[in-house]
Parts: C-alpha cells; structure tokens; sequence
C-alpha cells in the first residue's frame, strides 16, 4: 500500500479559541494571586503545617508532572515501537508532555518558601539529594522532548526521529523513577520507604498522561471540526486500561507488602480501614472511582459507534489520580513518626498525634493555576505550530483501523 | 583540604563574619532618605578568624531520663529566650527547635519525659535530601540550615526521623542577631553554635544544670577524657531510632 502523506495544520483562531483563552487566563491569574499573597503572608495562610508540610500545591505540582511523562506514550509508540496509527499524533504528544511539566512545575516553584531564590535552586546543587536530580531530570526532558519534536517537524531530519524517541523514552522513564523516589527513599517515614515507589510512580505516568492526551486531542478535534476517529480512541482507551490495571497492581503489591510487615500494620490500618478522609479517597477514589470502573468502561463489550466511554474513563483515571496522590502525598505524613515504637507518645509538637490538614483556597487557585498554564500552553502550541494533522480520523490515521470498524 | 571541608570552611567563615557584624555596635549615619551608611568597629571574636572548625572533634549530648522532670520545661525556654523563637498559640505551624516529648508504656502505664531537638546525626538524611545543599553538618558534627540557601521546599522535614525541625510559617519580628531566621526557610536546633564557638555550653545545657538537674551534658563525643564520653563509656545509652544508623550526637541514658 502507498505510504498516506500526512498534511498537519495550525488550529484556528475563532471566537471560540478566545474564550478558552480568556478562561484560562483568569485560572492563570487567580493562580498569581494566590502565590502573591501566600508570598506576602508566609504559608501560615495555607493549610500547610510543620506536620503536613506538603499539600494541595504538591498534589497537583506531582500529578501534573507524572501526567506529562506519560503523555508521551503516544509518541513513544509511534516512534519506539513502530505502530503507524499513532505517528500522526506524537507531535502532539510531545507538546502536552512539556506543557503538562511546565505547568507541574511552576506550582511546585511557587509554592516554595522562598520561591525568589528560583535561581539558587537551578544553580546549586548537592549531587546526593533526589530532589536535585530530579531538577536534572526535567530539565533534561525538556530538552530532550524539544529536540524530538524538531526533528519530527522539521524536513530531512527523519533518520533521528528514531534514536531522539528512545533517548526521550529512557530519559521518562528515569524522570518517574526519580519522582517516585522522592517518597520511596524517605526512610524516616512508614507511609513512604519503599523501593516499589519507582514503578508505581511510572505506572501512575502511563495511565494518567494517556488519560490526559486522549481527553486533550479528542476535544481537541472536536473544537476544530477534524473529530479523532472512534477506533484510535478505543485503541488509546484499551491501552490506557493496562496502565490503570498495572496502577492497581503495584497499589496491591505495596499494600500487601507493608501489611505483612509488623512494624507497618499501624499505618496500613491508618490509610486502608481508618473510616478517615484517606480511607475514603483510597477505596471509594482510587480503586473504584479511578480503577474499577474506567477498566470496565474500557474492557467490557461495545458496539464501536461511540467513545463517549473512552472519554468518561480518562475523566474517572484523572479524578482518582488525584485522589491517589492526596493520599500518598498528605495521608502519608498525616501518619504521625514513630519514634518509640509499641509506646504512646505526646508533646506540644504534636507528637503521636494524626496531622490534620484542611487546604485552603490559595492552594487550590495555585494547583488550578498550573492546569491552566499547561492548557495554555498547549493551545498556544497548536495555533502556532503544525501539531495536528489536517485530518485524525480512523481513515486517515491508519488504513487497518477504518477497514476493522466496517 | 577536601571539598566537603573548603566548602564548610567557607560556610565557617561567612557565618562568622556575619556574627560579627552582627554582634558589633553599629555605627550608622542616614545619608539621604533610605541610604544609610553604616560602620563597623572591630568586634571581639568568638573564634580567630584563622581557626576552623576542628574535624577531629564531635560535639554532642546526653540527655539523662531520670534527670528529667515532667513539670520542667526550662530547656525549651531557654532555647526560646536565646534562639528568639516563641509558641504562639498555634501548635501547628509555631517553630519548636526543642520540646519535651512524654512518652507512655501502654501496657505498664510507665511514663517518661525528655528533651527532643536537633540529633545532629552523623548521616544526616535532612542533609542527604537537601537539593541546595543548605542543609549542611560542620566538620565539628553540627547540623545548620544556610538561611541564605534555602529555598524552603521542606523536603528536610519529610526526611528528618525526629520531627526536628520546623518551617518559618509567619514573618518574622525581633531576631537574634547571633541566630538569624528567615520566614519561608527551615530551621532547627543549631546546638547553640553561637556559644560553642566561644566555648559556652548550649542554652539548654547551661540552664538544666543552673536550675539543679543536670540532666544535660554537652560535650565532645570525639574525646576519651570528656566527661559525655565518659558516661557513655560507663552507662547504657540509646539512640532515638538507631535501627536508621544515623550515628546521632543526642544520646538518651535510662531511656
């Protein structure tokens, strides 16, 4: 068969595309205005503590970035392992990875105590700390996903989409490995030290990035009259089940592992059966919300016609992503230390006693804020530069695809 | 010299200068609406600018139990008064570089109570995780934050087993000047560096043994003849979560 040449396009700039702008603007303002003022009054304003010392900022900071390695599947699977389908849409793929980082990563800089010394943070470094490396790590992936994307967009450069799409697939996976050992390397905590982190973390980046970039391009298409094709959705749907299902298994191995362990029964019983906020987001968010029914939207029998369950399912893996990591992030360190293990243990600090933590308004205006420059970013992107073809239906983006739906 | 030690040299040096700009009465002369001049006659030092901080020793405490009353908190105090920080009513987010922890057997009701801070650990994992670097232990074991390093990403405080250190929450008012916060950065026990670089014993220290308890010794843990290393040469002491083999310089008798 004749290889189908591929015409990409700018999307248009209606009336239609201001409003999205407008209302992302103002997310974007009401994000500066929170850091401001979080800024001026010292985070005694947030619901942030010395116990809980991170909150809903890192919650959307870690979401986001997690999302953006994983948005990056559909490049790797175009370029990495050569399936045609997918090609068409790696571009894309690569831009919401870096916007979805930069967004992640601005809530995680602005939330900072003393976000203006940004500059310190970028120029001094001390090797050892994980937290280092990942700023390596992502500034790296930024660089490394830029030149992906040039050499996918510009002429004569084709023998290198190859070899850039394996370096940016290695360096994703070294990203998550190193955001997840933020918390499996905390040793001092029972909610954390655990090795397990690292592939559940890249698990985590698979389903919630392929959550984000079918959700993305579908609305996408459909505000510029160029609508995905129903079978590509299914396929990304199917394929963003497996990452959800490898997220339930690493969530079950991590729980079973700690419950075997005495020393852990304590905390286990805190977020699993604790009849708390974090028991609730586990089972009713995470497992339920965010896995048991997207997989069954997306395995159980359907007639083809529609996706609308795709789409349903990526918004449930979005929600329960958030709700996993509320309880990774805040259940975690609402645990109290043990310090004296076996023996009851009280102070002024709060020792021995369960964090509480209620976030504030500011703290969701900053998380928000950063969903908003993500977005922003990407629709900049695709008004600016050819990032979607001119056509992504099942037809147009692979042959095999539109003969399976007859 | 190895990095490690220029690097902690330097950090030496800087922060006492600072001290003794600091300690030094100030001389200043308003030039114009919001430009000062300001002029520093020569201080008394603490330490000779020419001595670093000596590697071979490791400064330390021991902290008797049994010494250790349940209706005194002068420590706490003490440490408040001199590092100028104070409870203000909010539990939650007030910096405590010292509080006294009461620890109870469930089983035989035995009850317990101490001093926590800083446990200037040997491997100190605050000082692992820190991506700056401002979490940083001298040569001589004492575990400091750089104020002008940190960034305040509170990564420290996950790390720290010991609860021991708190976020500048609020803005700050009436510093010490020999103990420098800053809102939006960490801080924890400094072991009252200040005085050991003078050869005064800490805040704490000082005032437990004053008020006729003595349950704190502070000294070198590197020396034989140290009357601290004597003790744990003698006595059963513990480490707060020594399964960690973090090597603390704060050891617990009669725990």
């Amino acid at each position: 068969m004749a290889k189908q040449r591929i015409t990409y396009s700018q999307i248009g700039t209606g009336t239609g595309f201001y409003s999205v702008l407008a209302l992302l603007g103002a997310f974007i303002a009401a994000g500066a205005a929170a850091f401001l003022y979080v800024e001026h009054h010292g985070h005694i304003v947030t619901g942030m503590t010395n116990q809980i010392v991170w909150g809903i900022p890192h919650v959307f900071a870690i979401f986001l970035i997690v999302a953006a390695s994983g948005a990056l599947n559909v490049a790797s699977i175009g370029s990495v392992f050569n399936k045609t389908a997918y090609k068409p849409l790696s571009r894309m793929s690569g831009v919401l990875a870096m916007a979805l980082l930069a967004g992640g990563l601005a809530v995680l800089l602005l939330d900072l105590g003393r976000p203006d010394r940004m500059i310190v943070a970028i120029t001094t470094y001390n090797f050892k700390s994980i937290f280092a490396w990942n700023i390596i790590l992502y500034s790296g992936f930024m660089a490394i996903v830029g030149a992906y994307l040039y050499v996918q967009m510009a002429k004569g450069l084709d023998k290198y989409k190859k070899p850039m799409g394996i370096a940016a697939f290695i360096w994703r996976l070294a990203l998550t490995t190193g955001t997840g050992s933020i918390f499996g390397w905390l040793v001092a905590r029972q909610g954390y030290d655990a090795a397990i982190m690292a592939p559940l973390f890249i698990a985590m980046s698979l389903s919630f990035g392929m959550a984000c970039f079918i959700l993305v391009v579908k609305y996408t298409g459909k505000a510029t009259e160029r609508p995905l094709g129903t079978q590509m959705t299914w396929r990304m749907g199917r394929l963003m089940g497996v990452m959800a299902a490898a997220v339930l298994y690493f969530t079950t191995v991590r729980h079973l592992g700690n419950l075997y362990a005495a020393e852990h029964a304590d905390v286990e019983q805190f977020i699993l059966f604790g009849g708390n906020v974090y028991s609730k987001l586990f089972w009713i968010g995470q497992v339920l919300i965010g896995g048991i029914v997207p997989l069954a939207l997306v395995f159980t029998p359907h007639r083809g016609e529609s996706s609308s369950r795709v789409t349903l399912a990526a918004l449930l893996i979005i929600l329960g992503g958030f709700a996993q990591l509320y309880v990774i992030i805040v259940g975690g360190q609402a645990f109290p230390l043990i310090m004296f293990p076996g023996m009851e243990v009280s102070s002024s600090f709060q020792d021995g006693v369960v964090g509480t933590y209620v976030p504030s308004l500011p703290e969701f205006a900053l998380g928000l804020g950063g969903v908003a420059i993500a977005m922003l970013i990407t629709v900049f992107a695709t008004m600016t530069f050819k990032l979607l073809p001119k056509d992504i239906s099942d037809a147009a983006l692979d042959p095999h695809l539109a003969a399976k739906a007859k | 010299m190895s990095d490690v030690s220029l690097k902690e040299a330097y950090i030496d040096k800087t922060r006492r200068d600072f001290l003794k700009k600091a300690g030094a009465g100030v001389t200043t002369l308003a030039l114009a609406s919001g430009v000062t001049l300001m002029a520093y006659p020569e201080p008394a030092l603490a330490r000779k600018q020419e001595e670093m901080v000596d590697p071979s020793q490791r400064w330390g405490l021991l902290i008797d139990v049994n010494k250790c009353t349940e209706d005194c908190d002068a420590c706490v105090t003490a440490c408040s008064v001199e590092n100028g920080w104070k409870l203000d009513g909010n539990p939650a987010v007030d910096a405590q570089w010292i509080r006294k922890l009461k620890i109870k057997n469930p089983r035989s009701g035995h009850e317990q109570t101490f001093p926590v801070m800083c446990q200037h650990c040997a491997k100190p994992p605050c000082v692992d995780v820190c991506p700056t670097g401002a979490s940083f232990k001298r040569a001589d074991g004492i575990v400091l934050v750089d104020k002008h390093i940190c960034i305040g990403c509170r990564y420290c405080m996950m790390a720290c087993p010991y609860k021991a250190r708190s976020f500048v929450h609020e803005p700050l008012e009436e510093q010490k000047s020999h103990a420098p916060r800053g809102k939006g950065t960490v801080e924890s026990c400094t072991l009252c560096v200040h005085r050991v670089d003078r050869g005064d014993k800490p805040a704490c220290v000082e005032k437990c043994a004053s008020d006729g308890h003595g349950a704190l010794i502070f000294g070198d843990l590197n020396d034989d003849n140290s009357e601290i290393s004597k003790r744990i040469a003698t006595y059963a002491t513990k480490q707060i979560r020594a399964d960690l083999g973090l090597d603390t310089g704060v050891r617990y008798q009669n725990l």
